[in-house]
């Protein structure tokens, strides 16, 4: 049991860090492929422009609650 | 033909992602082997990299029977999911947010803790020393092994992703046993940090092929996502080196 726990930890690991990062990208992912009554073309730039959104707010926020090393 | 446009990136992010990886598997191999000797460390090493050889041959194929769109849209979610999480990381620790990966100090540790160890002579090999390298691969390797599957399935591009990720294990292999120390000097944040670029741009690409969002020129828009994704994480880097609200507040 304890090594199943342990390889679902790790799998999980393997993509979820930051949770709020995870959780924006599905969001971003969502809204772009159904929120939104724009053309398909239109859908596939708006997706890049909400991910590279919520990296920038991702390491703003971080930033703002962890001093430099 | 060679499709160098779909095969040149997946070989270089799996080369790439590779390379980091193994670097980090080599520091507690050697550790391992210069404590507790060569034998157990390098049985539990090779042990590992067959487990990864098992899992890239056996899964790889088996993707190919999902439908195009639904492995572009699974796998793309899931390269985003890596990607971004290697990229947000790399951002912080070139912006000295986060620690750098130190090769000479977890060399030292893990030697450490292998002096501590039971040290029991025992007939058969050394089972800590054994455990502890397999381990190291393993883990380190899983990443890689998604990268290659992930990578190579979806774009089919499995045996260049696959030669860019052995190309990357063996260089490590060599100059390990030339150089006979962690390879520190190796820079790794910066690897990480094209890695996550490359994952990340190839991530958005199926993301949306999947969803049935073709993109401006097709294949040839996968450089300009990546430009985007290498601009702006550039300029993530100089936002987070500003003084953070923490620091303001202490000025």
């Amino acid at each position: 049991m304890h090594a199943i726990k342990t390889v679902f930890r790790e799998a999980v690991g393997l993509f979820v860090d930051s949770g709020s990062l995870a959780v924006a990208i599905i969001v971003a992912v969502i809204g772009s492929a159904v929120l939104l009554p724009l053309p398909a073309t239109a859908r596939a730039v708006l997706l890049l422009a909400a991910l590279l959104a919520v990296l920038v707010e991702n390491v703003r926020r971080t930033s703002r609650t962890t001093p430099r090393s | 033909m060679i499709d160098l446009i779909g095969s040149g990136p997946a070989f270089l992010a799996a080369f790439l992602a590779s390379l980091v990886e193994a670097v980090e598997a080599l520091t507690i191999v050697l550790a391992v082997g210069t404590v507790r000797g060569w034998r157990p460390a390098l049985t539990g090493a090779v042990a590992g990299l067959l487990i990864l050889l098992v899992l890239v041959l056996a899964l790889g194929p088996l993707l190919s029977l999902i439908p195009i769109k639904v492995l572009q849209m699974t796998v793309g979610v899931l390269l985003l999911l890596f990607g971004m999480r290697w990229l947000r990381k790399a951002i912080l620790r070139s912006a000295g947010r986060v620690a750098l990966h130190d090769e000479d100090r977890i060399y030292a540790e893990e030697a450490e803790a292998m002096r501590r160890a039971d040290r029991t002579p025992r007939r058969r090999l050394d089972p800590i020393a054994v455990a502890t390298t397999f381990k190291a691969v393993v883990l380190e390797g899983i990443e890689v092994v998604f990268i290659v599957i992930a990578v190579g399935a979806v774009g089919d591009t499995l045996i260049p992703a696959g030669i860019g990720a052995a190309t990357a294990c063996g260089l490590v292999i060599l100059l390990g046993i030339v150089v006979h120390r962690p390879l520190a000097r190796i820079p790794e944040n910066t690897l990480k940090f094209a890695v996550g670029i490359l994952l990340s741009s190839f991530g958005v690409f199926w993301t949306a092929e999947g969803s049935g969002f073709p993109w401006p020129g097709g294949d040839l828009a996968i450089p300009a996502i990546v430009a985007a994704f290498l601009v702006t994480a550039l300029g993530c880097v100089a936002l987070a080196r500003r003084p953070g609200a923490q620091e303001a507040e202490g000025d």
